[in-house]
């Protein structure tokens, strides 16, 4: 019999809607995964056995009636924690959230449901989506399956190691300044990050508004495309929402093709910090897409250099107020409320127990910057290096169709390398920060293993905004190409656990 | 509460100081549903009972401008003569108080959607202009009830209840320019201002701008220079000033205050006030040592307002017309004095006697019952006059009752108090109380004969060509008809009964 955890989405659907096995036995199969494997990767902080199991009743119900299914019915997904989802706890990776249950859906929960994915549970993240390594939880760290001594990425490591560890076949993750696209370079695996406002916001707990965007992780570009297609368009509940139809992914999925493609190798995304055996996948990567036709060009986006600086001061300036409202007033965390506190005093020792060190310093960070007599200084410039860094891509985009660089210049670092030393840790985003500046839409997909420590690397390809479907064409091209190269998947080569 | 500032006469601090003033409208606009989500706006709802995640900050809500908040914004700033932005953005200013839920508050910081306009005022038959700073969108918080303090404030409190369901109300804010140049008159510029705002903002329809339901409420900041000085001096922030006789006092009140601190050699510290009805003075508050920072950032969750510029004109085309204009072309219709335009206005009459004069009147009957029985009623009853339980319908078929002859004046008078009493229409009234006039020759005749015969030495000096002393016998005829009778019919049948011609 074949293990239903080991098949893409699309299989998984195609079984279903033919009968061959049943939406419950898969929901099953992959709730005895986690079951069996999950200590070890910690990738869920809530498994939703019961609703699971009902949604895929549903679905085989449905079924059963004659009625027909959506592409995606009854196939398996890890739901980020940040997201809402009405009587099912929602942390965001923090104490401060902690015995929440949201009364509402967030639009993409609603859309999961609405097209009849099952989905298995929340999945870890660093509080708040703030950081590179899921290490920043509050509930604890996230493996990587490829070792577990090494993190899965952040902020969602629990997403993309639930995906390279075979316990759901799709995850949704959000993506503020790579925390899609990291975690699946590091982890094997595919993450896409939209056109910002591609996908509603609606439901999604705020880290930084004007750069946080949900998208789909899967293993395969198809089945990645799939899930794209699912939760994005228009929603009126979103106001930053795109109110233009779904760019055609799935169809670009299904035509990989990249001849007379023009393709460009940004300058700035190379040299100090990039490992060897990354720049060495890479250059293959680029090598192959000449190989398949398409025609590369190097160039420059100077602006680039200062992404992460400007990425730094907005992202902590919006998180700041953001996160205000968590003042234990309201819901989760209360802390000191015993009757001789005033309100002012509960909701500082609220904060001081229910934030962690990285979300202290970004909120801090962010209402330094946002000061009067700083603000321009900080937040001013830090704008005016977002419109520049638009401008560099607006210029590479009428020179060539898509850009093309490392996803991170690093493989998987080691649980606790980092954990000290925040600035080491911001720049595992160096490469994927600056398309969410400008919102532009990149994908990350698996491009081999550096030889050096035998883990992933991530190529990513990033698209103007509203070309989604161009990161499809070009991914489904190179993972074609590679998977016939390496005879197999490259997931195949991760330990079963 | 005992109030221990030292004051110094208004005569004195006018004589030293010149006042400057700035006034802060916050108008609740009366949308269906909240600024940045569906919910309702209703009053008087169980609390809470009208919220959703949006307008309770849930996390991961985000917000949706209401289209219809966005017009009345357009609408206010269009009549208050303000260049309307072509692009604007809202902002968000950072601050915590529980009453807050997102504890910033979703409103416009550098880029009101309206600026630079005025309002004409008139003061004692002068006109003043107000400039108007800048109009702009937010939406309002939540409502704290805070117990078991003594001053009703947080500071103190056992506990405090929350009510979100005004969360997220639209507010528009009206911000003045200093009002400069008013002397001794500042505290009436700054009622007729806040006064004519909330005729405005009424006839706009974007509002029913009630001050005593908060849908309308004002900040006054003051600040005295010596006379001649052109800086200005440091002011204070009096907030909450809720009635149009509040914003008056509060503005004298401030005057003496400040002039006391200042002659006394001290120094006026920038604080925020706070206002008390029963005495009319202000007490400090909150004092603001330096400028609070609210971190304002444009808010990311929206898009910008760009309102399209042909939109804008249909606008300033389907404005109603403006209170000050609509008071100018009824008093020259009505060919009346400033003084009596003033009575009319002062009255609170001016609604009233239109829809009387629509309702048939003409013009000066339906100013003559307005202004005389009925407001004298309103004014002996305490009640608005708007408010007595008279329509206009009413009080116009008054008039026409009169006019036909079925009432005199003082039937008339009958008629109203009876109507007001809930008796009915004026009609019912003079049916059920028998009130008209009786002109009826035989009803009459029987009143006048007793008339004759009680009065003989009177009738006696009419048959002499005494013609005039006929009115001794008319009046004694009305009396005994209960002021019933027509006056001028009666006089004709005690001549005729007397031989005498007219």
């Amino acid at each position: 019999m074949t293990d239903l955890t080991r098949l893409t989405a699309a299989e998984t659907a195609a079984k279903i809607a033919s009968g061959e096995t049943s939406a419950v036995e898969v929901a099953q199969a992959h709730l005895d995964r986690i079951a069996a494997i999950d200590e070890k990767v910690h990738a869920f902080l809530h498994v939703d056995t019961d609703g699971a199991l009902a949604a895929a009743r549903a679905v085989d119900d449905k079924r059963a009636r004659g009625e027909k299914l959506g592409p995606l019915a009854g196939v398996p997904l890890a739901l980020k924690d940040i997201f809402t989802t009405e009587g099912v706890p929602t942390t965001v990776g923090s104490k401060i959230l902690e015995g929440w249950i949201p009364p509402y859906d967030a639009t993409v929960t609603k859309r999961l449901k609405a097209a009849g994915i099952v989905i298995l549970g929340k999945t870890n993240m660093d509080e708040f989506a703030m950081g590179s390594s899921t290490e920043n939880s509050a509930y604890g760290p996230t493996s990587n399956p490829w070792d577990l001594t090494r993190i899965p990425g952040g902020s969602g490591g629990g997403s993309s190691a639930a995906l390279a560890s075979f316990q759901a076949p799709l995850a949704i993750g959000t993506d503020t300044g790579g925390s899609i696209r990291q975690p699946a370079a590091v982890t094997g695996t595919v993450g896409v990050k939209p056109t910002y406002g591609g996908v509603s916001r609606y439901g999604m707990v705020a880290f930084s508004s004007s750069l946080d965007q949900g998208g789909p992780c899967a293993r395969t570009v198809l089945d990645a495309a799939l899930l794209h297609e699912a939760i994005a368009g228009h929603d009126p509940l979103d106001s930053t929402s795109i109110d233009a139809p779904v760019p055609p992914v799935v169809e670009a999925a299904r035509n990989g093709d990249v001849k007379g493609l023009r393709v460009g190798v940004v300058k700035e995304f190379a040299g100090e910090g990039y490992q060897a055996g990354v720049m060495q996948r890479f250059n293959e990567s680029v090598e192959l897409l000449r190989e398949l036709g398409a025609e590369v060009v190097e160039l420059s986006c100077p602006s680039f250099s200062y992404a992460l600086a400007a990425y730094y001061l907005i992202a902590p300036s919006e998180c700041s107020s953001n996160l205000a409202r968590f003042d234990g007033l309201r819901y989760g965390l209360r802390t000191g409320d015993d009757g001789t506190r005033s309100a002012e005093e509960v909701t500082s020792l609220t904060r001081e127990a229910g934030f962690g060190p990285e979300v202290k310093r970004r909120i801090m960070l962010g209402t330094y910057a946002l000061s009067s007599g700083y603000y321009d200084a900080y937040y001013g410039s830090a704008q005016k290096v977002r419109t520049l860094i638009t401008r560099d891509f607006e210029r590479a985009f009428t020179d060539v169709d898509v850009l093309v660089s490392p996803t991170t210049p690093t493989t998987a670092f080691p649980i606790g390398e980092r954990a000290d030393d925040p600035m080491a840790m911001y720049l595992a985003d160096l490469c994927t920060i600056p398309a969410n500046l400008a919102g532009n839409a990149a994908m990350s997909l698996p491009c081999g293993l550096a030889p050096e420590d035998g883990l992933p690397v991530g190529l990513q390809i990033i698209a103007p905004a509203l070309a989604d479907d161009r990161l499809y064409r070009v991914g489904a091209a190179v993972e074609a190409a590679f998977t016939a190269r390496w005879g197999h998947p490259l997931l195949e080569e991760a330990p079963t656990l | 509460m005992t109030v221990t500032e030292d004051l110094v006469s208004y005569e004195d601090a006018l004589a030293a100081y010149d006042p400057v003033m700035g006034l802060e409208v916050h108008v609740e606009l009366g949308t269906k549903t909240k600024m940045f989500c569906g919910c309702s706006t209703e009053l008087g709802a169980p609390p809470n009972s009208q919220t959703c995640p949006t307008c309770l900050g849930l996390p991961g809500s985000l917000p949706v401008v209401n289209a219809v908040g966005v017009e009345s914004a357009v609408k206010i700033g269009l009549a208050l003569n303000c260049e309307i932005a072509e692009w604007c953005r809202f902002a968000r200013k950072n601050y915590f108080y529980p009453d807050m839920p997102k504890n910033f508050q979703t409103s416009q910081y550098d880029e009101p959607i309206a600026f630079n306009g005025y309002l004409d005022v008139e003061v004692d038959g002068e006109t003043f202009r107000v400039e108007i700073e800048r109009a702009h969108m937010e939406e309002d918080t939540g409502k704290s009830t805070h117990i078991g303090g003594a001053t009703g404030r947080i500071h103190g409190a056992q506990h405090s209840l929350l009510d979100y369901n005004r969360a997220g109300i639209p507010l528009i804010e009206i911000v003045t320019k200093p009002i400069v140049g008013a002397g001794a008159k500042a505290p009436e510029v700054a009622k007729a201002y806040v006064a004519e705002l909330r005729e405005l903002i009424k006839t706009l329809g974007v509002s029913e701008a009630r001050m005593e339901m908060g849908q309308m409420r004002c900040d006054v900041n003051l600040s005295l220079r010596p006379i001649g000085e052109e800086k200005f001096g440091t002011r204070s922030e009096t907030k909450n000033v809720n009635s149009l006789r509040s914003v008056e006092r509060a503005v004298r009140f401030e005057i003496q205050r400040h002039a006391a601190v200042l002659s006394a050699g001290g120094k006026i510290v920038q604080e925020t006030r706070h206002f008390h009805e029963e005495h009319g003075s202000t007490t400090s508050g909150r004092i603001k040592e330096e400028a609070e920072d609210y971190r304002y950032f444009p808010e990311p969750d929206l898009v910008p307002v760009a309102p399209p510029r042909e939109w804008v004109e249909e606008l300033r085309a389907g404005l109603p017309e403006l209170p000050r204009v609509r008071r100018m072309r009824l008093q020259a219709e009505w060919g009346i004095s400033d003084h009596e335009m003033q009575s009319v206005l002062n009255a609170g009459a001016i609604d009233s006697i239109v829809a009387t004069i629509d309702a048939g009147a003409p013009a000066d009957q339906a100013r003559k019952w307005w202004m005389g029985e009925l407001a004298r009623r309103a004014n002996e009853s305490g009640t608005d006059l708007a408010a007595m339980p008279i329509s206009a319908a009413q009080v116009a078929r008054v008039c026409a009752l009169v006019a036909e002859g079925t009432l005199n004046d003082k039937l008339a008078r009958q008629v109203i108090e009876a109507v007001l009493l809930g008796e009915g229409d004026p009609d019912q009234v003079v049916e059920q109380r028998g009130l008209a006039i009786v002109s009826d020759d035989s009803a009459l005749g029987a009143a006048v004969d007793d008339a004759i015969a009680a009065n003989p030495a009177v009738a006696d000096k009419v048959r002499d060509g005494k013609v005039a002393a006929a009115g001794a016998l008319v009046g004694a005829v009305m009396k005994a008809t209960r002021g019933q009778a027509d006056a001028a019919r009666a006089r004709e049948l005690i001549l005729e009964r007397l031989g005498v011609q007219g």
